[in-house]
């Protein structure tokens, strides 16, 4: 082999490898994976309090996730959170009187959206509406009433 | 009257090199449809400059990383927290040092071979014997070095940042029991592909730009003697490092957008 085809075995060698590279930060490290819903449909559910909940934060069900909440927004009439989710296409069958609930993983984890399937037998189509929903947990408000509740209690126990 | 004089010389001089940089760098770009048909040039360049840096990379990489797991372990560990050490490593890799430590290496390594090697072209008239020849130095010497420097770093950069991952799994998974699969899943779940990796690609292309230009120009605008292609190298060095974490400062500042 002349040195001009070393050279060139060794460019192509390096450029592979660099490729190689950032294909593995964009799949094994990244989220490049499992970032899209692949033809997804969406649901809406209005909350009272959406708490620290944000735009691609997870939907699950039965702790797997299903999908991806792509837009939060403001109903001025209503003055509710408005939450957007994209559900994947291959989840179809979610019973209509599904309850959607703000939830926290872990003590200091990300907010997330956990939805428990009804007994319902008609299903959930694209853009409907969640009607049960149950707001973000405050921790601010859980301890004041906690204080609250305390206080009380030492006011009998006079 | 003389440091007024001085001060005066020293600024005018700065300016004036900043402006025959940028000529320079129009030059480079305004002819580089040249080298369309002379592939083998740039690819020879990024043999230099690329496929002989990958060495000091490979193994700077491995030892940040492994460095990352051991330090990110020991902070973590005490907020009982150790399941996060591979979004910790990733994260710094691929948004900071797989870029900047790539770049001052690069500068280093390949920036300052560069400049000695047109500095002393320069020196032994080789430049100014092609010009004799009506062949432009420019485009047959100067443009192929610097886009081989601009396509190896961003690759390099890359090889970085995974062989690091890879360090800091040695260390963290194989030597001090983090289980594995927190490891990649927080990792996978923390690290975006858009927001972290591309933007790190976007930092490593540009420092490719900056280091190569300096390097390039430092050679090219030499005082042809061998003092001179001494302090061209030394320039070069000084010059892209400072860059490269100025550059980054901004770049950060800017793809975080909260500034």
């Amino acid at each position: 082999m002349n040195s001009r085809k070393t050279i060139e075995v060794w460019v192509g060698l390096f450029v592979a490898a660099g490729l190689l590279a950032i294909a593995m930060l964009a799949f094994k490290v990244g989220n490049l994976t499992t970032a899209d819903v692949v033809d997804g449909y969406t649901l809406i559910a209005k909350f009272n309090n959406v708490g620290g909940l944000k735009a691609k934060a997870p939907v699950t069900m039965a702790g797997v996730r299903i999908g991806r909440v792509t837009k939060i927004s403001f109903d001025n009439e209503r003055y509710m959170g408005v939450v957007e989710m994209q559900i994947d296409g291959r989840y179809k069958n979610i019973p209509k009187d599904t309850s959607a609930s703000i939830l926290t993983s872990g003590l200091l984890g990300d907010q997330y959206v956990g939805l428990e399937p009804g007994g319902s037998e008609e299903y959930l189509k694209s853009n409907d509406t969640i009607q049960m929903t149950q707001s973000a947990v405050v921790l601010e408000k859980l301890i004041g009433q906690f204080l609250f509740s305390k206080a009380s209690d030492g006011d009998k126990a006079k | 009257m003389n440091i007024l004089l001085v001060l005066g010389r020293v600024v005018l001089g700065g300016i004036e090199r900043l402006g025959r940089a940028a000529l320079f760098l129009y030059e480079i770009l305004s002819g580089s449809w040249e080298l369309v048909g002379r592939f083998p040039l740039v690819l020879q360049q990024i043999y230099g400059v690329g496929v002989l840096t990958l060495l000091i990379i490979l193994v700077s990489g491995l030892f940040v990383g492994m460095v990352l797991g051991l330090q990110g372990y020991n902070t973590l560990v005490k907020f009982g927290s150790a399941n996060s050490l591979g979004l910790l490593v990733a994260l710094s890799l691929v948004r900071e040092l797989g870029p900047v430590v790539t770049a001052l290496l690069f500068a280093g390594r390949a920036g300052s071979a560069l400049t000695a090697e047109i500095g002393l072209m320069k020196a032994t008239e080789q430049l100014a014997g092609m010009e004799m020849m009506a062949v432009n130095p420019v485009t047959r010497v100067i443009a192929p070095r610097f886009f081989g420097g601009v396509v190896a770093m961003p690759l390099l950069a890359a090889l970085f940042s995974a062989i690091g991952v890879l360090g800091g799994h040695i260390v963290g998974v194989g030597l001090l029991g983090v289980d594995a699969g927190p490891f990649w899943s927080q990792m996978q779940a923390g690290v975006d592909f858009h927001d972290d990796i591309l933007n790190g690609v976007i930092k490593s292309a540009v420092f490719g730009v900056v280091c190569t230009w300096i390097a390039v120009f430092e050679g090219y605008d030499a005082v042809p003697t061998s003092e001179g292609v001494a302090r061209a190298t030394n320039r070069t060095v000084v010059y892209s490092s400072l860059a490269v974490l100025g550059l980054d400062f901004i770049l950060t500042a800017l793809t975080l957008g909260e500034i």
